[in-house]
C-alpha cells in the first residue's frame, strides 16, 4: 500500500526525459497514466530508483491519421480518449471494441495506449491489438528515434525492447489494405477483472476478400500469443463463410497455449477462443451481407 | 499557516528530498512540500486532512478513492501526489457550496443511494463527471460510468435512481 | 387531533435519512479518519506461508530505520502472556505467531512508526526464516492419518479435529428413509467468502498512564462484547476501558471478532505510551479476518411419491481454519444450521456435524448468515430443488405441497424451532406470478430448441433471526438481550442510546421512527447515538439480523415506559385520575372530553417543572429485553437466466422478491437490505470465493482474485411485500438485514441448474463461474469447487 522511496523528476521535454534515463544506468522508470506502474510500486513489486513522470510534456496527446491512412497514438493518449474517439469508431474497429474493455471507466481516465503496450503484460488488451494490427512502437533515445515492430517489441512477460535510455513516443497502426473490419471480446467475469481469455481480430476487406488478417490473443500464454499467421492462412484471399469461418478458428485455436488454474482449465479457454474469432467473424462476415 | 514556532527534531531525519508543488484543491490553492512516493489519496486525506476520500483497497480494484483531476474520475490511490503538481483536484468537500447541496448528493439522499456511506463521496464524483459528458444517460450508461466504483451495501440499484434523479433535476434546472 | 404517523416520521415513513447528512458531505467519521495527538502507525509482518515452523526473525535492520519507534514480535507478546488469546467459540487463538505459523497471512511481527510509509519500510527489513510443513487446506486433508497436526499447540488434541454435533431424532429419521418412496441425495460445497465490507478493519489504541484509562477506537459492530474481551485479554478492569465504534463502512459479520491487530495495537500503545492507530489493507483483510462459510454438505430427503416429504437428514463438514474463533451462540457448535427446513413440515430430521482445523484463516460464521443460517437455507433449497426432480414434480408445486401451512401456527420443527406466523403460501403465489412461472415450460423449451438455454430457479426460506431469548443463547456466557435508554428533555425533544451498533442499516432514522410511533415527538426532534461504551446501555451488537428484534423491541418497550410516566404527568396536569387519561398519538386527552389534553412535550416540560406529589421529576427511564423467542421473516426469491452454452456466461433476465420480514419501520430502508443482500447472493453465486492451491496459498485475498461485482454486472430486482406481523415483537417487526443473503444464492444457482438440467447435471459449486459452467454443460457431470484448485 505504501511505495517505497524513490527520486523523481517531472520534465517538459522528451529529451530532457531521455537524458535522465541514459544516466540513471537503468535505474529509472517512465510513469505515464500510472495505472500499471504505481499499484507494483505500491505491493514494492517494483522498487526503482527514480521515475521520471512524463505527463508535463507537451504535445504527445495526438489521435491523428496520416495522408498514407497510418494511425499515429502519442505516448499521452488515455484509454478513454481512444473510447470517445470519433476517429477510432469510425476507421478502427478493433481498437474501437478494445477501448471501453480496458480496466475500468476511472482506469481509462489516466492509464495510456502506449504505456500499456510498454508494460507488456501478458494479459494486455492493446497489446494483442497492436499484433493483429501489425503495430509498431516508435523509440526515442539518445541516437533518435528508431521504430520497432509490435511483435518484435515484447520480449516475454512485462519485458519490452527499449533500451534502458530510450522512451516510446508513439505508436502506429499501419493504413488498411482495404476497409477495416475487426473487434476484441473479452471473457471477464467482472469489469476490470482479469481475462480469462480475450481475442483480437483485424481484416482488410476488398469487398467480400479478405485481403489482410490479423489475430492475436491474451490471456492465453506467458505472452500475448501471435496468431497472425495462422488467421493468414486461414483467411487471406478468401471469403467469410463457415468453412472458413471455422477453419481460422480452430487455427487461431490450436495457437493459444493457456494454463490450467481457478479460471478454467486449458481446454476452456482454447474452447473461447474458438468461439470468439467465430463471433467476430461471423458478425463481420453478417454485416458484409447487410451492406451488399 | 503560522510562523510562530517550528519544532527541530533532536535526531535529526534522514535527508529525504521532498518536492514542493501547489495543487488547487476544492478551488483553493495549496503549496506543500512532500515525498514523491506519497500517494494522493494520502495527501488528500492526511496532508489536507480532508478525510471525506476513503481507502478501500490496495489494488486499484474498488474506486472509494475517486477524485476528480482537472476534472476527470481518477482513483487518487493510484496517482501520486506530485502529479498533481499544477492541476486541479476535486474531492466530496468540494461537491457542496456553503449554501446549497449538489443536485447529485440531494439525489443521494432522497433515493437511499447510499447505506454505511464509504463508497459514496467516491460514487458522487464519479456520477458528476458522468453527468458532465452526458446530462441525459441511460440507466446501462449510468451502470457503465460507475463500474470502477465498488459499492457492498445497496446493489447499486438506488445508487443509479440517485444519479437519474440528479441528471433530471439538473436538466430542468437548466 | 392525533398527529399524522407518517408526517411525523414514524413506523411505515421512508423517512430520508439522518446519517446521510454528513454523508453525502464527505464528514463521516470512521476510524481512519480519526487523528489523535501524538498517535503512531502500525504495520503487521504476515506470514507468506500456510504452515511452517519459525526458525527465527531478525528485527535488527527494522529498528534502525529512522522513524520507527518499536518493533514486535512473538516473542514481546508471550513475555506478557498476550501471544495467545481465548476466542468466542472457547478455543485459543495466537494473537502473534510464536512457535508456528498456521495459515497464510497470520501476524509475525509488527512496527509501529511515525507513519504508515515507514513502518511498512521498516517490515520489509525484517527478516524471517521459516521451515515449511505440508499445508492442510479442506477438511478430508485434514482428516488423514498422515496430515500434520494443526494445533500441536493444544493439550489433549491428538487429531485436527474440532469437534462433533448432532440434533435431531436418529431412530425417527432411519425410519422415515426406510419407508420412503424416493431418496434424494445431493452432496456440495458451499465455497469460504468474505464479506469484505469496504472499510476494512482497524482501531486507535490509547493507553492514558496518568489516568490508567484505556481508550480503544475499534471498527467493531460489538463494542460491549469487545469490552469485555480486552478486560479478559489485557487483564484491565472493565471501567478502565472504553471501546468506541464510529462510523462504519459496512460490517457484515467481518467486524464482530476480536482481531489479533486490535490485540497488539493495545500492547503497543502501553509500551510507547503513544496512541497507536491500525488500519489493515485490504489484503490482510481478505487472508486473516473472519470469512464466511467453507461447509460440505452432504443432504438427503426421504420422500413420498406424492410429494410429501418424511424425513431429512443432513451432515455437515466445516472448515474453521486455523482456530476455533466462530461468534456464535455457545450452545451450538455449527451455529443454527439446525434451522434448516423450518420452512416445511417436516416430520423427522437428524443433523450431525463435524468440524476441522486447516491451515486457512480462522472463523466460519460471518457474512450476514445469521450464524451459518446461509448455509442451512442454502442447503436446503438445493435440496429442495433436487428432491423435486428426483419426483419428476414441478418445482413450484413441490415446495407448495411441503411448506408451512397457514393455519398450522404455531409450528414446532423437527429441530425444536418454533415458528410463529407467516404466509408461506401467497409469498410464493406472488413471486411465480410475477416472474411469469405459468408459461415458462414453454417458453424453455421453444428457447432450448433455439439453442438457448433459459431457466427459473426458486428459493423459499423462513430464518431465525433475533438471537436470543436467555434461555438458550449467549456468546461466552453474556446472554443475548438487549438495550435502549431513553431521555427526553424539557422541550420534548430526545436523545435515544442503544446497545446497537449500525453499519449502514439506518438505525439513527429508525430508531427515532420507532419513538415517534410510541410517543408522537417528531423523529427529527430524536438524536439517536450508538457505540460508546461509556455512554451506550449494554447490548451484544449488531449482526445476525438482531437488531430490530431485540435493540428495536426495547426501544419500543422503553419509550412505552415513557409514555406510562408521561401519562400520570398528564393526569396532574389535567386534574384527573389517571384511569380517565386517554392516549392518541402525541396527546393525552380526558375521557368524553377529546379537546382537552395536552401533549407530550407538554409532559416533557412538566416533568422538569411541574411534577406531581411522591413522582421524580425528569422523564427518562431504559429498558432491557430478553426476546421471548426468535423472529422468523420469510421470502421466496425467483430467479430467471439464461445461459450461453458456448461460454458458459449465464445473464440474469428478471429476478422478483416478495419478502414478508412483518411490520416494516422504514420501508425505503427495508428494501435497500434486501437489495444490497440480493447483491451479496448474486456474488457468491456467480463469482465471488476464496479458495487454496495445494501449497495454503490463498487465493482471492485481493480484488483482483476476490471478484465482486460493480453496477454493471448486478442485476436490477423487483421487490414484492408480504407483511405478517411478528406475534411476540413489540412492534410486530422481525428482522431483514439477511434475508436476502441466506435465500438469494439458491435462486440463482437453481435457476442456472434448471437452465442446463436436460445435460443431467445435478450441481455446480458456487460460484457458478463460467468455465465450471462450461464444464457441466459439456460433460454432463457434477463439477466441484472444493479446494484445493490445481493448475499446470
Amino acid at each position: 500500500m505504501y511505495p517505497s522511496r524513490f527520486a523523481y523528476d517531472a520534465p517538459t521535454s522528451v529529451n530532457e526525459v531521455i537524458a535522465i534515463l541514459d544516466r540513471s544506468n537503468g535505474e529509472a522508470k517512465v510513469l505515464a497514466g500510472g495505472q500499471s506502474l504505481i499499484p507494483m510500486l505500491k505491493l514494492r513489486f517494483a522498487s526503482p530508483e527514480r521515475i521520471v513522470d512524463i505527463n508535463n510534456i507537451d504535445g504527445l496527446d495526438y489521435i491523428r491519421q496520416d495522408p498514407d491512412g497510418s494511425l499515429r497514438i502519442g505516448a499521452l493518449v488515455r484509454h478513454e480518449d481512444l473510447e470517445y474517439s470519433d476517429l477510432i469508431a469510425e476507421t478502427q474497429p478493433t481498437l474501437a471494441a478494445a477501448a471501453s474493455l480496458v480496466a475500468d471507466p476511472l482506469v481509462r481516465t489516466r492509464g495510456t495506449f502506449v504505456g500499456s503496450v510498454c508494460h507488456a503484460d501478458p494479459q494486455g488488451d492493446w497489446a494483442a491489438t497492436m499484433i493483429a494490427l501489425d503495430g509498431r512502437v516508435v523509440a526515442q533515445g539518445p541516437s533518435g528515434r528508431r521504430e520497432i515492430a509490435m511483435k518484435d517489441f515484447v520480449l516475454g512477460p512485462f519485458t519490452n525492447a527499449l533500451a534502458y535510455n530510450e522512451v516510446a513516443v508513439e505508436a502506429v497502426i499501419p493504413p488498411a489494405k482495404g476497409t477495416r473490419k475487426g473487434s476484441y471480446l473479452k471473457l471477464e467475469r467482472r469489469v476490470g477483472n482479469f481475462a480469462t481469455a480475450s481475442v483480437a481480430v483485424a481484416l482488410d476487406m476488398n469487398g467480400e476478400t479478405v485481403q489482410r488478417a490479423g489475430c492475436a490473443l491474451a490471456g492465453v500464454g506467458g505472452k500475448t500469443i501471435d496468431a497472425n499467421a495462422e488467421i493468414s492462412a486461414a483467411l487471406v484471399g478468401k471469403t467469410l463463410d463457415a468453412a472458413t469461418i471455422e477453419a481460422a478458428a480452430d487455427a487461431v485455436a490450436g495457437a493459444s497455449d493457456p494454463r490450467t488454474d481457478h479460471r478454467g482449465s486449458a481446454a476452456y479457454k482454447r474452447q473461447i477462443v474458438k468461439t470468439f474469432v467465430t463471433r467476430i467473424l461471423t458478425h463481420i462476415a453478417q454485416s458484409e451481407q447487410k451492406a451488399a | 499557516m503560522t510562523s510562530l514556532y517550528e519544532e527541530i527534531p533532536t535526531a535529526p531525519a534522514a535527508d529525504v528530498p521532498t518536492r514542493r508543488v501547489t495543487i488547487t484543491v476544492n478551488g483553493e490553492k495549496r503549496t506543500l512540500d512532500i515525498e514523491p512516493r506519497l500517494l494522493l489519496a494520502h495527501l488528500i486525506r492526511q496532508g489536507l486532512q480532508l478525510t471525506g476520500t476513503h481507502v478501500g483497497c490496495d489494488t486499484t480494484g474498488c474506486g472509494a478513492c475517486t477524485v476528480l483531476l482537472n476534472g476527470r474520475p481518477a482513483k487518487s490511490c493510484t496517482v501520486l501526489a506530485v502529479q498533481a503538481d499544477g492541476r486541479e483536484v476535486t474531492t466530496v468537500e468540494g461537491l457542496a457550496s456553503a449554501q446549497q447541496l449538489d443536485p447529485i448528493q440531494e439525489g443521494f439522499k432522497e433515493e437511499h443511494g447510499l447505506q454505511c456511506g464509504f463508497c459514496t463521496p467516491g460514487m458522487m464524483l464519479a456520477a458528476k463527471a458522468l453527468l458532465e459528458r452526458n446530462p441525459n444517460p441511460t440507466e446501462d450508461d449510468v451502470r457503465w460510468a460507475l463500474s470502477g466504483n465498488i459499492c457492498r451495501c445497496t446493489g447499486y440499484q438506488n445508487i443509479v435512481k440517485a444519479v437519474l434523479w440528479a441528471a433530471e433535476t439538473m436538466r430542468e434546472e437548466s | 387531533m392525533a398527529l399524522d404517523e407518517l408526517k411525523i416520521g414514524g413506523m411505515g415513513a421512508s423517512r430520508r435519512r439522518v446519517e446521510d447528512n454528513r454523508f453525502i458531505r464527505g464528514k463521516g467519521n470512521y476510524v481512519d479518519d480519526i487523528v489523535l495527538p501524538g498517535m503512531l502507525h502500525m504495520e503487521i509482518l504476515r506470514s507468506p506461508v500456510a504452515h511452517a515452523r519459525i526458525k527465527s526473525i531478525d528485527t535488527t535492520a527494522a529498528w534502525e530505520v529512522p522513524g520507527v519507534r518499536l518493533v514486535m514480535t512473538g516473542e514481546t507478546l508471550a513475555a506478557r502472556n498476550l501471544a495467545w488469546m481465548p476466542t468466542l467459540s472457547y478455543d485459543t487463538q495466537a494473537v502473534m505467531a510464536t512457535d508456528k505459523v498456521r495459515f497464510q497471512g497470520q501476524e509475525v511481527a509488527a512496527v509501529i512508526a511515525d507513519d504508515p510509509y515507514i513502518a511498512k519500510d521498516a517490515l520489509s527489513r525484517i527478516v524471517v526464516e521459516y521451515e515449511q510443513l505440508p499445508a492442510i487446506v479442506n477438511p478430508e486433508q485434514a482428516a488423514s492419518p498422515e496430515a500434520p497436526l494443526v494445533r500441536d499447540d493444544k493439550v489433549n488434541q491428538d487429531s485436527n479435529k474440532i469437534f462433533d454435533w448432532e440434533i435431531g431424532d436418529k431412530e425417527s429419521t432411519d425410519r422415515a428413509f426406510a419407508e420412503a418412496d424416493v431418496v434424494s441425495t445431493i452432496d456440495l460445497h458451499y465455497p469460504r467468502s468474505h464479506p469484505s465490507p469496504l472499510e476494512t478493519c482497524g482501531s486507535i489504541a490509547d493507553y492514558d498512564r496518568a489516568t490508567g484509562k484505556l481508550t480503544v477506537y475499534m471498527t467493531t459492530q460489538a463494542p460491549h462484547i469487545i469490552r469485555a474481551a480486552v478486560a479478559m485479554v489485557a487483564e484491565l478492569p472493565e471501567h478502565m476501558i472504553r471501546i468506541v465504534s464510529p462510523d462504519l463502512g459496512g460490517g457484515f459479520g467481518n467486524k464482530v471478532p476480536v482481531y489479533p491487530g486490535y490485540v497488539i495495537a493495545i500492547l503497543a500503545s502501553i509500551l510507547t505510551e503513544h496512541p497507536v492507530k491500525w488500519v489493515e489493507d485490504r489484503s490482510s483483510n481478505l487472508i486473516s479476518t473472519g470469512f464466511g462459510r467453507d461447509v460440505y454438505l452432504q443432504g438427503q430427503l426421504a420422500l413420498r411419491k406424492d410429494g410429501k416429504i418424511l424425513g431429512m437428514r443432513m451432515h455437515t463438514i466445516s472448515d474453521h481454519g486455523a482456530f476455533y474463533a466462530d461468534a456464535q451462540p455457545t450452545k451450538f457448535k455449527i451455529g443454527l444450521m439446525h434451522s434448516t427446513f423450518a420452512a416445511y413440515d417436516v416430520p423427522a430430521a437428524h443433523l450431525t456435524s463435524e468440524g476441522w482445523y486447516t491451515n486457512k484463516a480462522p472463523g466460519g460464521v460471518a457474512y450476514r448468515c445469521s450464524f451459518r443460517v446461509t448455509e442451512a437455507m442454502f442447503f436446503q433449497e438445493r435440496m429442495m430443488h433436487a428432491a423435486a426432480n428426483d419426483l419428476g414434480m414441478d418445482q413450484a408445486e413441490f415446495r407448495r405441497i411441503n411448506l408451512v401451512k397457514d393455519d398450522q401456527f404455531p409450528y414446532r420443527t423437527a429441530f425444536g424451532f418454533l415458528t410463529d406466523s407467516g404466509q408461506y403460501g401467497k409469498c410464493l403465489d406472488i413471486a411465480l406470478d410475477a416472474i411469469g412461472y405459468a408459461n415458462f415450460k414453454e417458453e424453455q423449451e421453444e428457447a432450448r430448441k433455439r439453442g438457448k438455454l433459459l431457466g427459473i430457479g426458486i428459493s423459499t426460506m423462513t430464518e431465525p433471526l433475533g438471537a436470543g431469548n436467555s434461555r438458550e443463547y449467549d456468546i461466552i456466557g453474556i446472554k443475548m438481550f438487549d438495550s435502549a435508554e431513553l431521555r427526553v428533555h424539557m422541550t420534548g425533544k430526545a436523545i435515544l442510546r442503544t446497545g446497537a451498533k449500525t453499519q449502514g442499516q439506518g438505525h439513527e432514522t429508525t430508531w427515532a421512527q420507532i419513538v415517534a410511533h410510541e410517543l408522537g415527538i417528531p423523529a427529527e426532534d430524536i438524536v439517536v447515538e450508538e457505540g460508546d461504551t461509556d455512554t451506550a446501555p449494554f447490548g451484544m451488537g449488531t449482526y445476525a439480523s438482531r437488531s430490530t428484534p431485540v435493540a428495536g423491541a426495547a426501544v419500543a418497550m422503553v419509550a412505552r415506559k415513557i409514555r406510562a410516566k408521561a401519562r400520570k404527568i398528564a393526569a396532574h396536569l389535567l386534574e384527573v385520575s389517571e384511569e380517565d387519561i386517554e392516549w392518541e398519538l402525541g396527546r393525552f386527552y380526558v375521557r368524553g372530553n377529546q379537546e382537552r389534553g395536552v401533549t407530550i412535550q407538554d409532559c416533557a416540560l412538566a416533568a422538569y417543572s411541574n411534577v406531581p406529589d411522591g413522582l421524580e421529576p425528569g422523564l427518562e427511564n431504559n429498558a432491557y429485553y430478553d426476546p421471548p423467542n426468535l423472529t422468523w421473516p420469510f421470502a421466496a426469491y425467483v430467479c430467471k437466466v439464461e445461459v450461453d452454452p458456448e461460454t458458459g456466461v449465464w445473464d440474469v433476465l428478471k429476478f422478483v422478491a416478495v419478502d414478508d420480514c412483518g411490520v416494516r419501520i422504514n420501508p425505503m430502508i427495508v428494501e435497500g437490505q434486501i437489495m444490497g443482500g440480493l447483491t451479496e447472493a448474486y456474488a457468491m453465486a456467480s463469482m465471488q470465493y476464496i479458495t487454496f492451491d495445494e501449497e495454503g496459498n490463498c487465493i482471492g485475498s485481493n480484488f483482483m482474485d476476490y471478484l465482486l461485482p460493480t453496477a454493471w454486472e448486478t442485476p436490477g430486482y423487483e421487490l414484492h411485500e408480504v407483511v405478517t406481523p411478528c406475534p411476540h415483537h413489540p412492534i410486530g417487526a422481525k428482522g431483514i438485514g439477511e434475508c436476502a443473503t441466506v435465500g438469494g444464492p439458491a435462486a440463482f444457482v437453481n435457476a442456472v441448474m434448471n437452465a442446463i438440467e436436460h445435460t443431467g447435471v445435478r450441481n455446480v459449486d458456487m460460484p457458478l463461474m463460467p468455465n465450471r459452467v462450461y464444464e457441466a454443460v459439456q460433460t454432463g457431470r457434477d463439477v466441484s469447487g472444493a479446494p484445493p484448485v490445481k493448475g499446470d
